[in-house]
């Protein structure tokens, strides 16, 4: 056993943190909101940092840091582990990376992509030149995903798409859909659907705001009438929509900002240490010191099932238990923390941002309000118990 | 990073199972405990010629050089069994503070006999305080001309009663520090002086009550520097915190491969409970409390084989582990309904390891503050 980094990486460790100390605007810190495994105040997914996120894709994609994880024939550095180290340092800094289009769009076009479809988008994918929104979900269809109404007809060398899609995280500040929708209406569950890419800019698609729990517009509902794609946009097979959908999966395991869960720690530590309360720091207080070392010590076992998916990634076994495990446990104790951090704030805990008593700026309460999402979006909790009970350790579905 | 065993890891891991299902099986566990002196010799005699008692020390002393993480790999597999007797007081509380503070004199004398498995060494340092802190340590030691004289009562010694040296941890001087001023002794069980009192504990293990009135001892049984105890009693602790967690995480695994198999084999309503939603949920809180756990312990196990500080990750595991084993078991009872609740069903024997595992060694809410203290509380 070696639970160390090597030279090299720990290096790469430090040349991303030299990075974002430059490149960062001075203001970041105030601007910032992010909170761990939740998806309310993603920069990425917000109007206000269109700008930056954009920039900042470009800047990580001419150091090739979009395609760190991809095999060398396409251009990366094949490593998992660097990849991961990448996600540890930007989300403790709360940085809006992390598009579909690299997270999910790349690998899946590697693993099932046509050759055309390779090289007309893997380089600009590479290059942080083009985002996508995740077009899964519908009013009708959340965990049962397999009962998507939103269906593509064929005409010609196009498809013409009719329906709509739901809680569409940055569709309104991205450039393509990354769409599943139904294409054999009576084909058996699952194997009806196909995967495609649909430009924002088509002529029917209609895009419309909603206003999440933090107040934030991160969520959109998107229409589609008579939308025409064309055929060579498929993504995979025809009907093979959900088997690339679950191939995905595996690789969005690491996105749970396990960093910012760090970054939460020390914050609350230094808030603990700075500020008194009957006559004594609050990091005099039992209780308090008590919950700070048992949320440090979850975090630890997150930072356990994380580096542990990693390894197992590298060595190009397929993590199935810890994958669901990663994102059922970060997102839960994402909820833990924020709960703790309230509990620990006290009366400031209600503070929202804009007040000058609020500590933190405000973002505890709103991380509190944000972190209800985790265990809800990308799979609930109970959907990944279930997985793990079912096809991590073989019981029986009936 | 490597988060796999190493190869003659995975060896000790596979036969310490094979052979503990073979020569331990629950019959004999719930015999042994049953029984006067708490182990059996027959047992420590096969486990002793595997080498499993020596398996830490070094081979000038009769062991077989290995590391600490190879017996942690070992303890996850006792705990698995649930193996009883006097394992972890004479390889941790014994060999470690030897290994750590005794003189080359002492070293030879005592440690070929430990890895043989012919002498039983323990650790006398709680008292009826409680407590795992160096102001707890009131057992009192007055000078009288070359020899020292100890008295006091040392509270849970586990299997004191079946111990041939006593690692006792007394206060030979006091200063601003409570550390300062504690010394250790290496004392013989039948000096003078020493009685035993065995306790009755919820786990079936042996702990007991010693007390040292009016003990004579020499200088040459001081283990290290008088006034100088501490350090190596902190130490010890650490990696028997350590130790102890491993066997907690065998005893969870243990719990939950019994609950899967009765899961699978149990129906209701026509159908294996295990195809409840509810119960399947349990079993995906179950896997991620122990691995989740395993993590700590495997890291805090590297770190002290390395030499590494490991002061954090040792209170973060045991902290973590006590707790996990005890949710796991509740989970484990729940799944097994009344039969569980049977003293002819193996549930219990885990169940009530739990509860004194997570106390042994300082309940989480100690090591949760040991962590405070590191995080710069």
């Amino acid at each position: 056993m070696d639970f160390e980094f090597t030279e090299e990486e720990r290096a790469f460790r430090q040349e991303i943190e030299d990075f974002l100390k430059e490149e960062l605007p001075s203001d970041w810190e105030e601007r910032a909101l992010y909170w761990p495994a939740s998806y309310g105040a993603l920069p990425i997914f917000e109007e206000e940092f269109k700008e930056i996120s954009d920039q900042l894709l470009r800047k990580f994609g001419e150091r090739g840091w979009l395609s760190i994880a991809w095999p060398r024939e396409y251009g990366g550095m094949q490593s998992i582990m660097k990849q991961a180290i990448l996600e540890d340092v930007i989300s403790y800094y709360r940085i809006p990376i992390g598009d579909v289009s690299t997270s999910i769009g790349a690998p899946t076009i590697m693993a099932v992509g046509s050759d055309e479809m390779k090289s007309e988008w893997l380089p600009r994918i590479a290059r942080g030149e083009v985002r996508f929104w995740l077009g899964y979900s519908e009013p009708n269809a959340g965990s049962d995903l397999a009962s998507i109404k939103t269906h593509a007809v064929a005409d010609g060398d196009d498809f013409i798409i009719n329906g709509q899609k739901i809680w569409s995280s940055g569709a309104h500040v991205s450039d393509y859909a990354w769409l599943l929708v139904q294409t054999d209406p009576d084909a058996p569950r699952h194997r009806g659907a196909t995967l495609m890419l649909v430009d924002n800019k088509s002529p029917g698609v209609t895009i419309r705001p909603i206003e999440n729990i933090c107040g934030i517009h991160s969520f959109n509902e998107v229409f589609f009438d008579d939308v025409r794609v064309p055929k060579k946009n498929i993504v995979g097979g025809l009907n093979q929509g959900f088997y690339c959908v679950m191939l995905a999966l595996q690789f969005e395991r690491l996105a749970v900002g396990v960093g910012a869960f760090r970054r939460v720690l020390d914050e609350m530590v230094k808030f603990a240490r700075e500020t008194e309360k009957d006559g004594e720091p609050l990091s005099k207080n039992q209780l308090v010191r008590d919950k700070l070392a048992a949320m440090a010590i979850e975090i630890e076992v997150l930072y356990g099932f994380y580096w542990r998916t990693v390894w197992m990634m590298d060595r190009g076994l397929v993590p199935e238990i810890e994958a669901s495990v990663l994102k059922l446990f970060g997102s839960e104790l994402s909820r833990t923390i924020a709960s703790t951090a309230m509990e620990i704030l006290g009366l400031y805990g209600q503070l929202e941002r804009g007040s000058r008593w609020a500590p933190l700026m405000g973002w505890i309460s709103l991380g509190y309000l944000d972190s209800i999402s985790g265990p809800i979006g990308a799979g609930t909790s109970e959907v990944q118990r279930g997985i793990i009970a079912t096809r991590g350790l073989g019981l029986p579905r009936k | 990073m490597d988060l796999d065993l190493s190869e003659e890891q995975k060896i000790i891991k596979k036969s310490a199972h094979d052979f503990l299902m073979r020569e331990c099986p629950k019959e004999l566990v719930r015999e042994i405990v049953q029984s006067e002196r708490g182990y059996s010799t027959e047992l420590w005699q096969k486990m002793a010629e595997l080498g499993w008692m020596g398996l830490i020390i070094p081979e000038e002393y009769g062991g077989s050089g290995g590391s600490f993480l190879d017996l942690i790999v070992l303890l996850e597999e006792m705990g698995y069994n649930i193996c009883p007797g006097p394992f972890r007081s004479a390889v941790v509380l014994g060999s470690i503070p030897l290994l750590i503070a005794g003189t080359e004199a002492q070293k030879n004398r005592f440690l070929p006999g430990i890895a043989s498995g012919d002498s039983i060494f323990t650790l006398a340092l709680t008292e009826p305080n409680a407590s795992y802190e160096p102001s707890s340590i009131e057992t009192s030691v007055r000078s009288d001309g070359d020899e020292y004289v100890i008295s006091g009562t040392k509270l849970f010694v586990p299997d004191a009663h079946v111990a041939d040296y006593l690692l006792c941890v007394a206060r030979t001087g006091e200063g601003n520090d409570p550390e300062d001023g504690i010394t250790i002794f290496i004392i013989d069980t039948s000096r003078r002086g020493i009685s035993l009192t065995n306790l009755k504990t919820i786990a079936g293990d042996r702990q007991c009550e010693v007390i040292f009135d009016e003990v004579r001892v020499s200088g040459e049984e001081v283990l290290g520097n008088i006034n100088r105890g501490w350090p190596v009693a902190r130490e010890t602790l650490e990696r028997a915190a350590v130790a102890l967690s491993a066997e907690m995480i065998g005893g969870a695994q243990a719990v939950m491969d019994m609950a899967l198999q009765y899961a699978e084999d149990r129906t209701q309503f026509n159908r294996p409970i295990g195809s409840f939603q509810a119960v399947q949920h349990h079993f995906a809180n179950m896997w991620t409390e122990i691995n989740g756990s395993r993590y700590l312990l495997y890291r805090a196990a590297w770190k002290i084989s390395e030499g590494l500080p490991a002061s954090m990750d040792a209170a973060m595991a045991k902290a973590r582990i006590g707790e996990a084993y005890r949710r796991v078991t509740i989970l484990g009872h729940q799944i097994f309904g009344a039969i569980g609740f049977t003293s002819e069903h193996d549930m219990h024997l885990y169940h009530r390891r739990s509860m004194s595992g997570d106390l042994f060694f300082g309940p989480a809410a100690f090591h949760r503050a040991q962590v405070a203290r590191e995080l710069g509380l």
